[in-house]
């Protein structure tokens, strides 16, 4: 188990820069997303910190030493693939042991070790089976014990539930988050699934066209985010361009449709005085309503344009004077039809603002 | 008709022009074949129709078509070796090359729009007495007189292995091309050094391509006879040779005939040993 630090990282492909300038500290056991949509950098820097690729600029820290000139094979790390990357041709029990061979594990000792590995990944018994006899969530699970049984320094996790059916990813995603509270492994998880970042993390780090765009814990992350793309790529938000006449007690923000609000300071941290903001209100925070709210919150009139049913929620896209917003709302009875005339509720401190 | 026997009769229909090709084109000359071997070519130079086993007691018994059997089969392994040994790291780079890979594999397919002939007589002109090598060391002054170096088994096989390599490298680049590169970053990470990676992973999964590559390296060039004839020396005869000097030297189809029967029987129990261990579905991986 190890910390890793990234140094002002900066990672080229001939004239395509991957990675600019990017620093990060992960401490010792900690569970990190690399949270990003496809050619953010992401895997760049997952592949860069397992030793598949060099970095062209800064180095790499791993338990506080630099890695950079040691090679993948000598630095300790379990690697899991999306595509699993079993070895077809060698047993589940011979996939398990493979790391264990390049090891000084006595080698009595390699069937215990597998077993265990197997033991932890709740797949005891399918050691003599080959991976291709065994169903994605399974070869997966393998993937993992291979990983993890050579008790790497950090486990690195290349989108490894994206391969697998919904229901499948979400139970694999609360069984691969047992198992590494249980060892304790430094992890890094590449992701662009928004929802295993917040349900596995215990900080995210959001990326945008090879830049770090905010590190932080979920809430943190989901609550205030630091720029509009991290609001509009964690859930959908609806931003609207105001402007901020005052910062004392909370920031004052004047927006449209909404008119004037205060919201709390700590949910506009990057707000310094008056000026041009950008109002971020989350598509799940507006609430679609037939009544008017009570005094002290915000409510404004809306007509529902479209309606995307989906089961337990639904999308609506709502027209106010001549902005459309989306909100997004458990469903309580039936939900409002297309054209209806509603009221939209929404609390100021749920609303969050970054400079304009 | 029902459905069933119309999508039953489908595949048939589809099939018929091919494989009425292959009856009149391949099979019924092949029986043309097994009847002319048993029948005998007399002294006056016609051939007595019947049931004769003079051709085939002399093909099995006589040690002299023994030992050109051996011989073809031993040149057809060493170049099958040779192609191995040159083929793979060729394939291994094409296949992990980015890019221009569809490059590469036509340059490799450049040579097939060249005749055979043309590409075996070429040699003439590189390694002959007034070829390009011997006058390049003879105006270098490295030698007074030209070497002596076409006509013998060494280039029989250089001829074999230039007419076979891209046979070769296209199968196992095809099972190279198949493995996943993340099996040997998996293999890495996990400790194994690169050349351990290779061995360990890379290498056991490609054996199917380069086990296809060598049949058809071995078959083709057991079967060849235009090698021999233009970089061979007298004494460099295949079996294919044979079946040529038989039957366009001395007209003599029967005994032709059941020497290229031979031949058929020896090859064809090759691909059916192959078949039984790995299965032809490999083998035609490798021709797409």
């Amino acid at each position: 188990m190890s910390s890793v630090t990234l140094n002002n990282i900066v990672k080229r492909f001939g004239n395509f820069t991957a990675v600019h300038q990017s620093s990060l500290e992960i401490p010792e056991g900690a569970f990190i997303t690399l949270l990003g949509p496809s050619g953010c950098g992401k895997t760049t820097n997952l592949r860069m910190i397992a030793g598949l690729l060099d970095p062209s600029e800064g180095e790499i820290l791993i338990g506080g030493k630099r890695v950079n000139d040691v090679p993948i094979h000598k630095r300790n790390l379990g690697l899991v693939f999306q595509n699993y990357a079993l070895f077809p041709h060698k047993t589940v029990a011979e996939n398990v042991a493979f790391g264990l061979k390049y090891r000084d594990v006595p080698t009595e000792e390699i069937p215990k070790r597998v077993q265990d590995a197997l033991d932890l990944v709740q797949l005891p018994n399918v050691g003599d089976r080959y991976p291709k006899e065994l169903s994605g969530g399974q070869q997966q699970r393998i993937a993992l014990a291979r990983a993890i049984v050579i008790e790497p320094d950090v486990l690195l996790l290349d989108e490894p539930l994206s391969a697998l059916d919904a229901n499948l990813r979400e139970d694999m995603r609360v069984e691969l988050k047992r198992i590494q509270e249980r060892i304790g492994v430094t992890t890094v998880f590449v992701t662009h699934d928004q929802s295993e970042a917040l349900a596995m993390s215990d900080q995210i780090v959001v990326m945008s066209e090879g830049r770090v765009e905010q590190v932080g814990a979920p809430e943190e992350v989901y609550n205030t985010p630091a720029s509009e793309f991290v609001a509009n790529f964690l859930g959908a938000s609806n931003i609207l361009e105001s402007r901020c006449t005052g910062t004392g007690d909370g920031v004052a923000i004047d927006a449209p449709i909404f008119g004037q609000m205060t919201i709390p300071a700590e949910k506009a941290p990057r707000i310094t005085g008056e000026g041009p903001a950008k109002l971020v209100v989350r598509a799940e925070k507006l609430q679609l309503s037939d009544q008017p709210a009570p005094d002290g919150s915000v409510s404004v009139p809306a007509t529902v344009e479209t309606v995307d049913y989906q089961g337990q929620a639904v999308r609506y896209f709502v027209r106010a004077g001549d902005t459309q917003l989306q909100a997004i709302n458990m469903i309580d009875g039936h939900p409002f039809a297309e054209g209806a005339e509603v009221h939209l509720h929404l609390r100021p401190q749920d609303c969050a603002a970054l400079p304009g | 008709m029902s459905v069933e026997a119309r999508e039953a009769r489908q595949p048939w229909i589809l099939l018929s022009p091919a494989l009425t090709a292959v009856a009149l084109l391949l099979f019924v000359p092949l029986l043309f074949i097994v009847v002319y071997s048993f029948w005998l070519r007399t002294a006056t130079g016609a051939d007595e129709v019947g049931f004769f086993l003079d051709n085939w007691q002399e093909a099995l018994t006589d040690a002299f078509y023994r030992d050109i059997l051996l011989n073809t089969l031993k040149i057809a392994a060493i170049t099958t070796l040779a192609c191995a040994v040159m083929g793979y790291p060729a394939a291994y780079f094409i296949a992990r090359s980015k890019g221009n890979k569809a490059i590469l594999l036509l340059l490799l397919m450049l040579p097939f729009w060249i005749s055979y002939i043309i590409r075996t007589m070429s040699w003439i002109n590189i390694l002959g007495v007034s070829g390009a090598f011997n006058t390049a060391m003879m105006a270098l002054g490295i030698i007074d007189e030209p070497i002596q170096m076409l006509y013998n088994e060494v280039t029989v096989i250089l001829g074999l292995v230039h007419f076979l390599l891209p046979f070769m490298v296209l199968n196992v680049f095809v099972s190279l091309d198949g493995i996943d590169t993340n099996l040997e970053d998996a293999a890495n990470s996990l400790g194994a050094t690169r050349w351990q990676a290779f061995t360990n992973v890379t290498l056991p999964l490609s054996l199917p391509g380069l086990a296809a590559g060598g049949l058809l390296c071995f078959v083709l060039g057991a079967g060849t006879y235009i090698t021999p004839l233009v970089l061979g020396g007298p004494t460099d005869a295949m079996f294919a040779n044979l079946v040529f000097e038989a039957i366009i030297t001395q007209l003599n189809w029967p005994l032709g005939s059941a020497l290229s029967l031979m031949l058929l029987v020896v090859l064809g129990a090759l691909v059916l040993i192959y078949n039984r261990y790995l299965g032809m579905a490999q083998l035609m991986k490798g021709l797409g």
